[in-house]
């Protein structure tokens, strides 16, 4: 049914943005939590800088991907002594995917957050719960909605980057072609039309997919958090 | 016992707290809205630190000290029900419940984990609701299951602040009497924050006045409310006293009851829906008194029984004036003209009778001291389903609590 080209780029493309929100989750619900549970000073300024990604080109997050983790960039030099080089690698595309999607899952994970009452944690807490428990049995479970929310947004993300990826990672096949690349690639390419509308339309089944699958899980988080017996 | 001084500088508003809270009983803050009440109990759970000060629970220090400790509210081992009952919403009423409870490893453990389950389930009645999610539980239904929730923690203490608002009159009753058939069981102390006089009267034992972020004077309920210094501030109730009193006997020809207040005094009643031998608390207004130097006859007012009179205050400007009488050992305040107390020469050490209306006293005016479960029928109107194992509940609640109240099983 799939061309090995075709399939090649797909599963490039899951594994890619599989790893972005992987790697992403974890920082991202941390700095949710801190930008939903606390004041500090220069919240604006860390707001800003997160946000970055969404209102700038692409491209411009590449190039600044590729000076910083570049063979001779601040932290790519480093990165190359312990033998990890990022830039037209696939981990490397998944780095700028990861960075493209990180505001969308912050985004959406914060607000879920801000929509726990603290009332029910300062409960928790009065009933003898640790600070990890009351963010484990209170807060999370409370959040998951819109945890999964921002994974799958973050998800979809990840899978059409394309601006960044071809700065900082290049277009390699195999390596770094992702779905949105290879379909640039065949649209490049005279007489490849009937390609590029394949592609095209193995994009938007997938990106349909991960949407219904977003809508599916979060319905079914709230479901199982009314009905559940502890 | 609690005892702490706390200080707390919030905007322009000064907290500078100073009180202690004996070993048992229940104790009230009262004070109007804004006076820094549930400020005072937040600082007491370590849900808001202090500026400075210290605070002490059974000698061990939680705040301040001489190394500034603040221990976390998590590791303090306070109970507390605030004014929204905070359920988990993602829990069932059986997952709250059981979310403080000390973790079970052994079977025995689980076996004994299980026991206070079900004892505080029967205790507060909501054996029902227990496979219920929150979401679906009526708002007394929450409150019960938040103090069990936070009884079952096995708290030193149980912090309850106004844990009635919001409460239609009906429900405010039914959790009304088992919050104080609570204080009667279990043998921890409560700090009970409320403005409003008739829970008070119905559950406080000390009362501790609060205004604009100090605690102004602390003491029994009965001689806070007969001091008449205190008037401007305890002035939310209607001048009078509490006493406490026994049920001697009912008179049904008439449908009267006797009530001993000691010393071999009585005083007779409306009938009350209460067996022989309950120990009530009686609320006696200061102007359903009056004064006579000797035992009139040919009057309706029956009860004459001896006092002496302890206070007098009376000012010019007023028409009244204010007096502490002596009744069988227990202070009780009345109110008579000015004229009058010049008239028939009242002064402090005189013994007079102090006369009481029959029909002033009703019910409401008296409140049990033991298990509540007949004087007032628990409201359930609004559930059915629910009435049934109420029923059960209250009698099995009677077997189990007998006079001696202080027998109860459900805190360590």
């Amino acid at each position: 049914m799939l061309s090995a080209l075709e399939w090649e780029a797909l599963s490039l493309s899951l594994k890619v943005a599989c790893v972005a929100v992987g790697l992403s989750l974890i920082p991202g619900f941390a700095a949710a939590w801190w930008l939903a549970r606390r004041e500090f000073r220069g919240k604006a300024l860390v707001d800003g800088l997160l946000h970055l990604p969404l209102v700038l080109p692409p491209v411009v997050v590449g190039y600044l991907l590729l000076v910083t983790f570049g063979r001779n960039g601040a932290i790519g030099q480093w990165l190359a002594r312990i033998d990890i080089v990022l830039p037209f690698t696939w981990q490397g595309a998944a780095l700028a995917a990861a960075v493209m999607a990180f505001p969308l899952m912050v985004r959406a994970m914060r607000l879920s957050l801000e929509a726990v009452d603290p009332g029910l944690e300062a409960a928790a807490r009065t009933l003898g719960a640790n600070p990890l428990r009351v963010l484990f049995t209170v807060t999370m479970p409370l959040a998951l909605p819109g945890i999964l929310t921002g994974g799958m947004l973050a998800f979809a993300r990840a899978l059409s980057e394309f601006g960044a990826t071809i700065t900082f990672a290049a277009n390699i096949p195999g390596e770094t072609r992702t779905l949105p690349l290879a379909l640039y690639t065949l649209i490049q390419t005279p007489g490849q039309e009937g390609a590029a509308a394949r592609l095209c339309a193995i994009a938007v089944v997938i990106a349909m997919l991960s949407l219904l699958a977003s809508e599916w899980l979060a319905r079914r988080a709230r479901l199982r958090m009314e009905g559940r017996d502890a | 016992m609690l005892n702490f001084h706390l200080h707390r500088q919030q905007g322009a508003f000064t907290l500078d707290a100073t009180l202690k809270v004996p070993a048992r009983g229940v104790t009230a803050l009262f004070g109007r809205s804004g006076s820094g009440k549930t400020t005072i109990l937040r600082l007491i759970a370590g849900l808001e630190r202090p500026d400075h000060g210290h605070l002490r629970l059974d000698g061990e220090c939680l705040t301040g000290g001489e190394n500034d400790i603040f221990v976390p509210a998590h590791r303090r081992r306070l109970g507390v029900v605030f004014q929204e009952p905070r359920l988990f919403p993602h829990y069932s009423v059986r997952g709250n419940l059981r979310y403080g409870m000390p973790r079970a490893l052994t079977p025995a453990q689980r076996q004994q984990n299980q026991s206070r389950l079900h004892e505080m389930v029967t205790l507060l009645g909501i054996e029902d609701l227990l496979s219920r999610m929150p979401g679906q539980l009526s708002g007394g239904e929450a409150r019960r299951v938040a103090i069990g929730r936070a009884l079952l923690s096995r708290p030193r203490m149980l912090l309850l602040d106004e844990p009635l608002t919001g409460l239609d009159g009906a429900r405010k009753q039914e959790l009304l009497h088992y919050i104080a058939r609570l204080a009667r069981e279990i043998e921890i102390p409560i700090l009970f924050v409320s403005h409003d006089t008739r829970e008070l009267f119905a559950v406080a034992d000390r009362l501790a006045l609060v205004d604009n972020g100090r605690i102004t004077a602390s003491g029994e309920i009965g001689d806070m409310l007969s001091r008449l210094d205190l008037a401007p501030q305890t002035g939310r109730f209607e001048a009078g006293s509490l006493l406490t009193a026994e049920v001697l006997s009912h008179d049904d020809d008439w449908q009267l009851t006797r009530l001993g207040l000691g010393a071999g005094l009585s005083l007779k009643l409306a009938r009350l829906a209460m067996p022989v031998g309950r120990r009530v608390r009686l609320r006696l207004r200061a102007r359903d008194i009056s004064i006579a130097l000797e035992t009139p006859t040919h009057t309706s007012l029956r009860n004459a029984l001896p006092a002496v009179i302890h206070e007098i205050e009376s000012e010019r400007g007023h028409a009244s004036a204010e007096l502490v009488l002596g009744i069988a050992g227990q202070r009780v305040r009345a109110r008579v003209d000015r004229l009058v107390c010049q008239e028939l020469g009242l002064k402090v050490g005189l013994g007079v009778k102090a006369l009481i209306s029959s029909v002033a006293l009703s019910g409401p005016d008296v409140i049990s001291l033991d298990a509540m479960d007949d004087d007032i029928p628990v409201v359930n109107a609004a559930q059915p389903s629910a009435a049934q194992p109420n029923a059960t509940q209250t009698n099995t609640a009677q077997a189990k609590a007998p006079n001696d109240a202080g027998s109860a099983s459900s805190a360590s």
